[in-house]
């Protein structure tokens, strides 16, 4: 029998400590909805996504209900769009949104393209389609994966990355660039990850797909505050404990969703994602850790730990572990960063050196408008290269801020937060992001 | 076995636990588990109880409860036992 301590604790770390599922996502397959005609692909795509997530939304509240946790978003993964048209994939963006509209859900990521080793005409379609379709839609995101440790990094990407992310922002200037916000460029993106602006659904998965993606940092900060002073050993082994706990709640919403839904469960994400809320910050677990702020020397190994602990404890209490899973380091979405990020104890290099070890990389930091577009691109393939040589996902989210310069904030609201404008280094790089073609792959790809 | 807890708090009165018992009886709910104390003045119970026997939907059964919490004054809540068990017992 459960005791009444264990009651408690459970409820507390709901009530208190802001412990709940971030999100379940349904991920859709639509490669049977591809035509050569965007207008019919579109309508394919709506009316699949409508019939097998109409139950979806409906459900996650049933099941907070029961189980009186809090499941901040449902939300819904498809096929890369740049798989199921050849044509203007404009239409399909419009489709794609009002299915989102129509099922509830806030968001619906897939408005994608990988090229981690080159383009095809459909690819490059979508790239273009991007800036507009960021500011004519609400809920859908894109995101474009621009490099693999297997392939290596396809530069030509990252040059009209940069570009695409400039004109985003300018498009969506009147909302202080939210457009970037839903736009993410990925090096070793994954085919089943729950989280936005980068979930899709990838080739490999099944027809349809339930994946979820837990949070917590405000209970593994509160269960560090019961060791202060103790050594690292004892630091690790309570995350450990504490993302044990968090992620078996992953795991019973992940079986219940799948099976009323009758779709089958894909993983659970072993993530810590932050919130703008106050108890609810990565970078608090830091502080907690004994840093002043966020950005103090030791940031980056304090991260490696905790980090590595989510996976640990995480991994012993689900059947399936998957997605990004690890630790998130947003800037706008966690009120730790921010306030390092204000105050100046956190800097654009000390976050890259933080993505060399967190879940993926540089996010939600918004930089001064006036940064070129080489330099946005250069930023990309720093982080490409460390998720190329390291075998791991890295990617960036930035949003430089028209008309805003260092210094300045921007306001996105609900959990996209709001960021203080980070300065960029501003040495020109033009003549190398000019070059294009690929950075070969590392001498570690060829495993085989 | 659906087991579900239901925690029961507010001001001390007479009767709580009955009109609460008489209501799951009523909805054929068998109580599995009951703890009860006064904790400054506030009533403060626990019971498991097996939503089985109910053949109700879980909010139909909530909903039931609804008239015992405006009529006592009482805050009564009803969440699944599944999560207590994922959490604390491999």
């Amino acid at each position: 029998m459960i005791e009444t301590g264990e009651i408690l604790q459970t409820m507390r770390m709901i009530q208190e400590e802001n412990f709940d599922i971030r999100t379940i996502t349904l991920g859709i397959n639509l490669l049977d909805c591809s035509d050569a005609d965007g207008e019919k692909c579109g309508r394919r795509v709506y009316d699949k996504i409508c019939r097998v997530a109409q139950n979806l939304v409906k459900t996650g509240e049933n099941i907070e209900r029961e189980f009186s946790i809090p499941i901040v978003n449902k939300r819904i993964s498809v096929t890369p769009v740049s798989l199921i048209c050849q044509a203007d994939p404009r239409p399909i963006a419009r489709w794609l949104d009002k299915a989102a509209a129509e099922m509830g859900v806030n968001f619906l990521g897939g408005y994608s393209a990988l090229m981690h080793k080159g383009a095809t005409l459909a690819d490059e379609r979508l790239l273009e389609s991007i800036p507009e379709v960021m500011a004519t839609t609400e809920r859908l995101c894109s995101s474009v994966n621009v490099g693999s440790t297997r392939a290596g990094i396809n530069m030509n990407a990252v040059r009209e990355m940069g570009e695409i992310i400039k004109k985003t922002a300018e498009l969506t200037a009147d909302r202080d660039s939210l457009g970037c916000a839903k736009l993410v460029v990925f090096a070793n993106a994954v085919e089943d990850n729950p989280f936005m602006a980068g979930a899709f659904c990838g080739v490999g998965e099944p027809e349809s797909v339930i994946n979820v993606g837990v949070s917590g940092p405000g209970v593994v900060k509160k269960a560090l505050e019961s060791v202060k002073g103790q050594p690292f050993d004892v630091v690790a082994e309570t995350i450990k404990r504490t993302a044990f706990k968090i992620t078996r709640v992953g795991q019973l919403v992940a079986r219940e969703a799948s099976q009323r839904l009758n779709i089958p469960f894909g993983i659970v994400d072993l993530s810590l994602a932050p919130t703008p809320a106050r108890g609810d910050s990565v970078a608090h677990i830091l502080t907690e850790m004994g840093l002043e702020m966020a950005g103090a020397p030791g940031t980056t190994a304090a991260l490696a730990l905790l980090n590595d602990a989510v996976k640990k404890g995480g991994v012993m209490a689900s059947n399936h572990v998957g997605g990004l899973s690890g630790a998130f380091i947003p800037v706008s979405e966690d009120i730790g960063m921010i306030e390092a990020a204000s105050c100046g104890a956190l800097t654009l290099e000390k976050l890259e050196a933080m993505t060399c070890v967190c879940s993926v990389g540089l996010d939600m930091i918004a930089i001064p408008g006036d940064t070129s577009a080489a330099a946005i691109s250069g930023i990309i393939a720093d982080e490409a290269a460390i998720g190329m040589v390291n075998n791991k996902t890295t990617a960036v989210r930035v949003i430089p801020a028209a008309g805003k310069k260092a210094g300045d904030t921007v306001e996105f609201g609900g959990l996209l937060g709001f960021a203080p404008v980070m300065p960029v280094n501003t040495y020109n790089n033009d003549a190398f992001i000019a070059r294009g073609g690929r950075i070969p792959a590392p001498l570690h790809s060829l495993r085989n | 076995m659906t087991k579900a807890l239901i925690s029961v708090t507010g001001l001390d009165a007479t009767g709580i636990i009955a009109k609460v018992a008489t209501k799951l009886s009523e909805m054929n709910i068998n109580i599995l588990d009951i703890s009860q104390t006064i904790l400054g003045g506030y009533f403060t119970m626990m019971m498991v109880v097996d939503l089985d026997g109910a053949h109700m939907e879980f909010a139909a059964i909530d909903e039931a409860l609804q008239p015992i919490r405006e009529e006592m004054k009482m805050a009564i809540h009803m969440q699944r036992m599944d999560i207590f068990d994922a959490m604390h017992r491999i």
